[in-house]
C-alpha cells in the first residue's frame, strides 16, 4: 500500500502488485518451475536454515497455492535473459517474463491494518553470541527445527554437528524488557507461553532424556488455561524453571557446546553447559510498517505501535482505518483473531448503509431429476500435463474404467481443470445423458468445488460428484513405481465409481432469520456488543440482572492507560438507551431458551413477567466477581481492601487512603493455587496502577507491592517500569511462604514476608493493605444449560476454539465476549465484545441459513431411540423426540463430521455423502481383486 | 522361482482436514511412500466406525491406518476423541479374534505434516510387511 486519499466510506488506496511472473490463472501448482530452476537461495520460511528455488511458492500451504518467480535472485533477470529453464518446462505456459509491477488504485470504504510483527534480531547481543555461535539459535529457527514441514522434516539436532541436542536452555526475554541492547522496554507478552511449548514438543521430540532449562525474569502464563499449561510442563514434563536472567554465554572450548553464567536466586553464580542455547526473541514493529504507517498518517506510540484508546481498542487515529495484531501491540493469537473480528465490526458499523451494495447474486441452475435414473457415471481421467501421465498410465487408466459398472464415458483430459475442459464436461453430460460425474486428477480439497460448480451448470446436483486422488496421492508419491502407481490410480476410480453410483441427490435449503440479537449482561462487555450489533442495523435486546447498566466498570478508575473510565462509561450507557434498535430489561433474567442458529426464541423474565423474545444470535457477557478472600482479615478490618475497593478509596479520598504513610498490596489472593488454578490477568497492572495513585497522592508513602510473577505484559510494563522509578517496592513471595498479617490492638496491620534478595523475613508496617483478589463468575451454570454452551473446570464460559474461534461457542449464533470468558483488562474486553458482536452480525446479516448437503439425518424408521448420537454430537445439533422414541438431526446445526453416523448401533444414521455403504463399498472395491483371489485360493 | 515379496493391502481412512491434506501436501513436496495403501476420504475420523474397519478386515485388509486431527484440532472439535476410544476397543476386539492389533494403526498428522504422513504409511506398510497376510488370508488358504 502506497498511498491513500480520501475519507471514511470514500477512501482511494493505492496498491503496488509486484510482477510474479507467473500468470496465476494458468498456474495449476506443480511446483516444476521450481523443480528445475537452478538457483538455490535461502528460504526466509525456514528462517534460512534451508534453500529454496529462485522460481518458488513461500510456503507449502500458502494460499493461493501459486508460484511465484524472484526477481532479485533469478538467473534470467541476474545475467540478462539467459536460462529460462522454469519458462521451458512449465507444462501450461504460465511463466511470463513481460510482466511488471502495476500500481493500482482501488476503492474502499475502510481500511484495516494487520501488518503483524517482526522478531527481534538477537545479533545485537554481543554478550550472547548469536551471530558468532551457531548452537546459539532464536526461537523462531527452533520453531522451524520442531516443524515436520521444516528443513529436518521434524527431527530435532542443533546446526554445528547436527547431532539430537541433550540439553537445551531458553533464556527469556531477548529484545524485550530491556532498554540496554534496543528501546524495548515492553514485554512482547507471548515469549513465556512459546518456550514452554517449545520445552514441551522439543522434549516430545527427543529419542533420549532432554533436560530443558528456561531462565526467565516472571513467568507470564496469563491466558485462558496457561497457569495449567506452565505447571504441568514443570510437574509431568519436568522443565526446569530458573528465575534468572543470564548475563553471558560463552563457548565451551573444544566443543560446539555453550556455557552459560548466571546468578542464582540465592546469589550464586553459576555455571551450566548446554548442547544448544534459545533466545527468546521478542515481537516488535519493523521498519516497512512503520513507513506505511507514516504514509496513512495514524500516530506511533513511543513503543513504534499503532496508537489506540482503551476504549476503542482497534481504531488508529485516523478515521476509517483499524488496526488488529501485534501492530497494535505485542499479542497472541486469540488476542489478535479478537481483534481482528473487532477490526472487521468496527469496518461493517461504519460501511453498515453500503452493505451488500457490490455483492453479485450466484445464478440459480436448474436441476435435472435423477431419482429415477439408473447410474450413468462419467470418468475424465486427467494427465495434469506431465504430472499425472509421466508416472501413471492414464490410457490404461481409462481403458480400464469403461469396464467398470454404471460407467456409461470415459475420456483422458490434458487438464480436467481447465476452462475448455469444463465446457468439454458440461457437454459430456448432455450428449451422454451422465448423471454422475468421477474425475481422476488432483485433491478434493482444492478443486472438488470447480468440478461441482460445473456439474451444477449443467443441470445436475453437485453431491453427484467423486474425485479420484491420482496426482497428489499417486504420481507424485510413486515417482518410480509407475505400474504400482497405475495400479493405484485404477483402485481409486474404481471405488470412486462405485461410491458415486451410491450417491443420491443432496438438497440444499434456506431457513429464516430473525435479524435479532440478544445480549445477556449490562456491563462494559454486553452494551459495547450491543451498540456494535445496533450500530451495524441489527435490533438488539439487552438483558441485565440488576437494576443499572454499566455492570463493575462503575467501581473502576482509571484504564491502564489512564484514561478515565467514568465519563466513558456514562456515555456508552446514555449511547445505548438512547439507541432506537437496543431495548434495555432491567432486573430482567433468561429464563428459557428455544430454537437454534438464526431461529431462537428467549424468555426474559423480569419481575415475574415473562417476555419471549425472538432472536437470531446471542451474546453471553455475565461479567466476572471479585473472589472475597477469607483470609488476611478481609472483611474484618476496613484498612484491608480489594482492588476495586481501593479504587473506591481513591475516588472519595476515604482518610485511610489519603492519610496513610505505608501501603502493602498483595498478589495473587485467590488466584494461581490448585483451587483456582488460572492467573486472573489484571490484577498484577492493577495494583501497579493503585500504587502509582498511592505515590502521587503522597510520594513519601511506603509503598510494597509483594507478587509471585509481575504480570504487566505487553506495554503495561512501562507502568511496572515507572512504578519501579517512583520508589515502589516489588518484593517476591512464593505460593509455599505467603505473606502473613497481623493486626495490633488498634486495628493497624503489619506484614510479613519473606524477601527474595535478603533471603530472610521482613515486617512492614501497613496502613492499608491492598489484596488483588482472583475474578471469578458466578451464576454462569444455569444459561450454559440454556443455551448448551460448555464451561472450564474454572467456571469460565469455554469458547469453540481457544486460539481461533475465541468468541463463538461450538453451537453456533452463540458468542461470548468479557469477563464471563476469562478475566481480562477492559480494553480486551471492548475488542472481544466488539468481535462477538461482529461474529453474531456474520449470522444476522444473511437472508436465510443455508442447511443441508453433506449432514446426518435418522432413518426413523429403524431408530430405537438409545441417543447414544445425542451425546457425541460436538454441535448439540441432535435432539431426543420424547412423543416418537427417535433422535433427529437439526441440520440447520449439523456439520457433517459423521460421528452420530459412526456411534450408531443400529447404522440408522447416513452422513450424506459418506453414508455406511459408500464406506462399505469403497472398502470392498478396494479390496476386490484380493476377494478373487481368496475365493481362488479357497476354491483351488 | 524365487518369492515374490509379499505386498500387503492397506486401507487408510483419512480425515478431510488434517491427514487427507497431510497427505497431499506429501504429494506437493514429492515425498515417497509405498503404493500399497488405498484412501478413502471421510470428513472426520470420527466418521469412521469400527464396523466400517471390521468390514475391511473381513474382506482381507493386511492393515487399516486411521489419520486425524491433532487432539485439540479436530475440525469438529472432539470427534477424534471418539475415534480413540473406538480404535482402542477395536483393537482389543481384533486381539480376540485372532488378529495383531498393531494392523490397526491411529496416527494424528496435520495438514502441514506431510513428512510424518509419508514416514508412518511407510513405516507402517513395512511393519505389515514384516506381519506377512492378514491371518484371514491364511485361514482361507488352509482352508483350502
Amino acid at each position: 500500500m502506497v498511498g491513500i486519499g480520501g475519507e471514511p466510506g470514500h477512501f482511494s488506496v493505492k496498491v503496488l502488485e509486484m510482477a510474479r511472473y507467473i500468470d496465476m490463472q494458468k498456474c495449476i501448482s506443480c511446483g516444476i518451475c521450481a523443480e528445475k530452476c537452478p538457483k538455490k537461495v535461502p528460504d526466509e520460511y525456514n528462517q534460512g536454515l534451508a534453500k529454496r528455488k529462485s522460481a518458488y511458492l513461500s510456503y507449502a500451504q500458502a494460499v493461493p497455492p501459486k508460484y511465484a518467480i524472484e526477481r532479485e535472485t533469478c538467473l534470467y533477470f541476474k545475467k540478462g535473459g539467459k536460462c529460462k529453464a522454469c519458462e521451458k518446462f512449465c507444462p501450461t505456459q504460465a511463466v511470463d517474463f513481460s510482466q511488471t509491477d502495476v500500481e493500482k488504485d482501488i476503492s474502499v470504504g475502510a481500511v484495516i491494518l494487520s501488518p503483524g510483527f517482526k522478531p527481534y534480531d538477537p545479533s545485537q547481543y554481543t554478550a550472547y553470541h548469536y551471530a558468532k555461535l551457531p548452537n546459539v539459535i532464536t526461537s523462531m529457527e527452533l520453531e522451524r527445527f520442531l516443524a515436520a514441514a521444516g528443513p529436518t522434516q521434524g527431527h530435532l539436532v542443533r546446526p554445528s554437528d547436527h547431532k539430537e541436542p541433550e540439553r537445551i536452555a531458553w533464556l527469556q526475554c531477548v529484545g524485550s524488557r530491556d532498554v540496554h541492547h534496543c528501546d524495548h522496554s515492553y514485554c512482547s507478552a507471548v515469549c513465556c507461553m512459546y518456550a514452554i511449548k517449545e520445552a514441551i514438543i522439543a522434549k516430545e521430540h527427543s529419542h533420549g532424556p532432554l533436560d530443558a532449562a528456561i531462565f526467565f525474569m516472571d513467568m507470564r502464563t496469563h491466558g485462558k488455561e496457561f497457569e495449567k499449561y506452565y505447571w504441568r510442563a514443570r510437574d509431568e514434563f519436568g522443565v526446569r524453571f530458573i528465575r534468572s536472567r543470564v548475563h553471558t554465554v560463552d563457548p565451551v572450548p573444544g566443543t560446539d557446546d555453550v556455557a552459560i553464567r548466571y546468578l542464582t536466586e540465592d546469589g550464586e553464580l553459576r555455571t551450566e553447559e548446554f548442547d544448544l542455547v534459545v533466545l527468546s526473541v521478542g515481537l516488535e514493529t519493523s521498519p516497512g510498517i512503520l513507513e506505511l504507517g507514516k504514509t496513512l498518517g495514524i500516530a506511533i506510540t513511543p513503543d513504534l505501535f499503532a496508537q489506540t484508546s482503551s476504549f476503542t481498542p482497534v481504531t488508529t487515529s485516523k478515521p476509517g482505518i483499524f488496526v488488529c495484531g501485534a501492530f497494535q501491540g505485542p499479542k497472541d493469537i486469540p488476542q489478535s483473531v479478537m481483534e481482528a473480528s473487532a477490526a472487521a465490526g468496527a469496518a461493517s458499523e461504519l460501511l453498515a448503509p453500503a452493505r451488500f451494495a457490490l455483492a453479485r447474486k450466484k445464478p440459480v441452475f436448474a436441476e435435472h431429476d435423477v431419482s429415477q435414473e439408473e447410474p450413468r457415471v462419467g470418468v475424465f481421467v486427467c494427465h495434469c500435463g506431465i504430472n499425472i501421465a509421466s508416472v501413471v498410465d492414464v490410457e490404461a487408466v481409462r481403458d480400464y474404467s469403461t469396464t467398470l459398472p454404471h460407467v456409461a464415458f470415459v475420456e483422458n483430459s490434458l487438464f480436467a481443470c481447465s476452462q475448455d475442459t469444463q465446457e468439454l464436461i458440461k457437454e459430456r453430460i448432455r450428449e451422454h445423458k451422465l448423471n454422475r460425474i468421477v474425475v481422476a486428477s488432483c485433491t478434493p480439497r482444492t478443486h472438488e468445488p470447480t468440478f461441482q460448480e460445473t456439474i451444477k451448470e449443467a443441470g445436475l446436483n453437485k453431491y453427484l460428484f467423486h474425485m479420484a486422488n491420482i496426482r497428489d496421492q499417486g504420481s507424485w508419491v510413486h515417482m518410480n513405481e509407475p505400474a504400482a502407481a497405475t495400479q493405484r490410480a485404477k483402485d481409486q476410480v474404481r471405488m470412486a465409481v462405485a461410491s458415486v453410483a451410491l450417491q443420491p441427490p443432496l438438497k440444499e435449503f434456506d431457513l429464516p432469520i430473525t435479524k435479532a440479537g440478544l445480549v445477556v449482561g449490562g456491563g462494559v462487555a454486553g452494551l459495547e456488543a450491543a451498540l456494535g450489533l445496533a450500530d451495524q442495523g441489527y435490533q438488539v435486546h439487552v438483558v441485565e440482572k440488576k437494576d443499572f447498566l454499566g455492570g463493575h466498570a462503575r467501581k473502576l478508575n482509571h484504564a491502564w492507560t489512564g484514561e478515565p473510565i467514568q465519563p466513558y462509561l456514562d456515555d456508552l450507557v446514555k449511547r445505548v438507551q438512547n439507541h432506537p434498535k437496543v431495548e434495555v430489561h432491567l432486573d430482567a433474567a433468561i429464563t428459557n431458551v428455544k430454537g437454534f442458529v438464526g431461529n431462537f426464541v428467549s424468555t426474559v423474565t423480569t419481575s415475574g413477567r415473562d417476555t419471549e423474545i425472538p432472536h437470531g444470535a446471542a451474546i453471553i457477557a455475565i461479567g466476572g466477581h471479585s473472589y472475597k478472600p477469607q483470609e488476611y482479615f478481609y472483611g474484618q478490618n476496613p484498612r484491608v481492601m480489594l482492588s476495586l475497593e481501593m479504587d473506591m478509596a481513591l475516588r472519595e479520598k476515604n482518610p485511610l487512603v489519603t492519610d496513610a504513610q505505608s501501603a502493602v498490596f498483595i498478589q495473587c489472593v485467590g488466584s494461581r493455587i490448585p483451587e483456582r488454578p488460572y492467573c486472573s490477568r489484571v490484577c498484577c497492572t492493577h495494583s501497579v496502577e493503585n500504587a502509582l495513585q498511592l505515590k502521587e497522592l503522597n510520594p513519601d508513602m511506603d509503598v510494597f507491592i509483594l507478587y509471585r510473577d509481575m504480570r504487566t505484559y505487553g506495554t503495561r510494563e512501562n507502568l511496572y517500569k515507572e512504578a519501579r522509578e517512583k520508589g515502589v517496592m516489588f518484593i517476591r513471595f512464593s505460593v509455599d511462604d505467603v505473606p502473613k498479617v497481623e493486626q495490633t490492638a488498634d486495628g493497624r496491620l503489619t506484614v510479613t514476608v519473606r524477601d527474595h534478595v535478603l533471603g530472610r523475613p521482613v515486617t512492614l508496617e501497613a496502613d492499608i493493605l491492598g489484596l488483588a483478589s482472583a475474578i471469578i463468575v458466578k451464576d454462569q451454570l444455569d444459561l450454559a444449560q440454556l443455551f448448551k454452551v460448555p464451561l472450564t473446570n474454572d467456571g469460565f464460559f469455554l469458547e469453540a476454539h481457544m486460539k481461533l474461534r475465541p468468541v463463538d461457542f461450538a453451537t453456533d449464533g452463540v458468542f461470548v465476549a468479557g469477563l464471563a470468558h476469562y478475566p481480562k483488562p477492559m480494553d480486551e474486553s471492548i475488542a472481544q465484545a466488539k468481535a462477538a458482536a461482529a461474529r453474531a452480525a456474520v449470522v444476522l446479516s444473511q437472508e436465510s441459513i443455508r442447511a443441508g448437503g453433506v449432514v446426518a439425518e435418522v432413518d426413523a424408521s429403524t431408530c430405537v431411540g438409545c441417543q447414544a448420537c445425542v451425546g457425541v454430537c460436538p454441535f448439540g445439533a441432535i435432539t431426543f423426540l420424547e412423543d416418537q422414541k427417535v433422535c433427529e438431526v437439526n441440520q440447520a446445526l449439523c456439520k457433517g463430521c459423521g460421528t452420530c453416523a459412526a456411534n450408531c448401533p443400529s447404522e440408522c444414521i447416513t452422513l450424506f455423502g459418506f453414508s455406511h455403504k459408500q464406506l462399505y463399498t469403497q472398502v470392498d472395491e478396494a479390496l476386490a481383486e484380493l476377494e478373487v483371489e481368496m475365493e481362488e485360493a479357497a476354491g483351488a | 522361482m524365487a518369492e515374490q515379496e509379499f505386498q500387503p493391502k492397506i486401507i487408510g481412512f483419512f480425515c478431510n482436514w488434517c491427514t487427507y491434506a497431510g497427505a497431499d501436501l506429501a504429494g506437493v513436496t514429492r515425498l515417497q511412500y509405498p503404493p500399497n495403501i488405498r484412501v478413502i476420504r471421510v470428513m472426520c475420523s470420527g466418521t469412521v466406525s469400527p464396523h466400517h474397519v471390521l468390514r475391511a478386515f473381513q474382506k482381507g485388509a493386511d492393515g487399516v491406518l486411521i489419520g486425524g486431527c491433532h487432539i485439540g484440532d479436530c475440525h469438529y472439535l472432539r470427534g477424534n476423541y471418539m475415534t480413540i476410544k473406538r480404535m482402542r476397543f477395536l483393537q482389543d476386539l481384533l486381539k480376540f479374534t485372532g488378529f495383531e492389533a498393531d494392523r490397526l494403526h491411529l496416527e494424528w498428522i496435520s495438514a502441514a505434516e506431510g513428512p510424518k504422513l509419508a514416514q508412518t504409511v511407510t513405516a507402517f506398510t513395512n511393519k505389515i510387511k514384516s506381519m506377512g497376510p492378514s491371518p484371514l488370508k491364511r485361514l482361507t488358504a488352509k482352508a483350502a
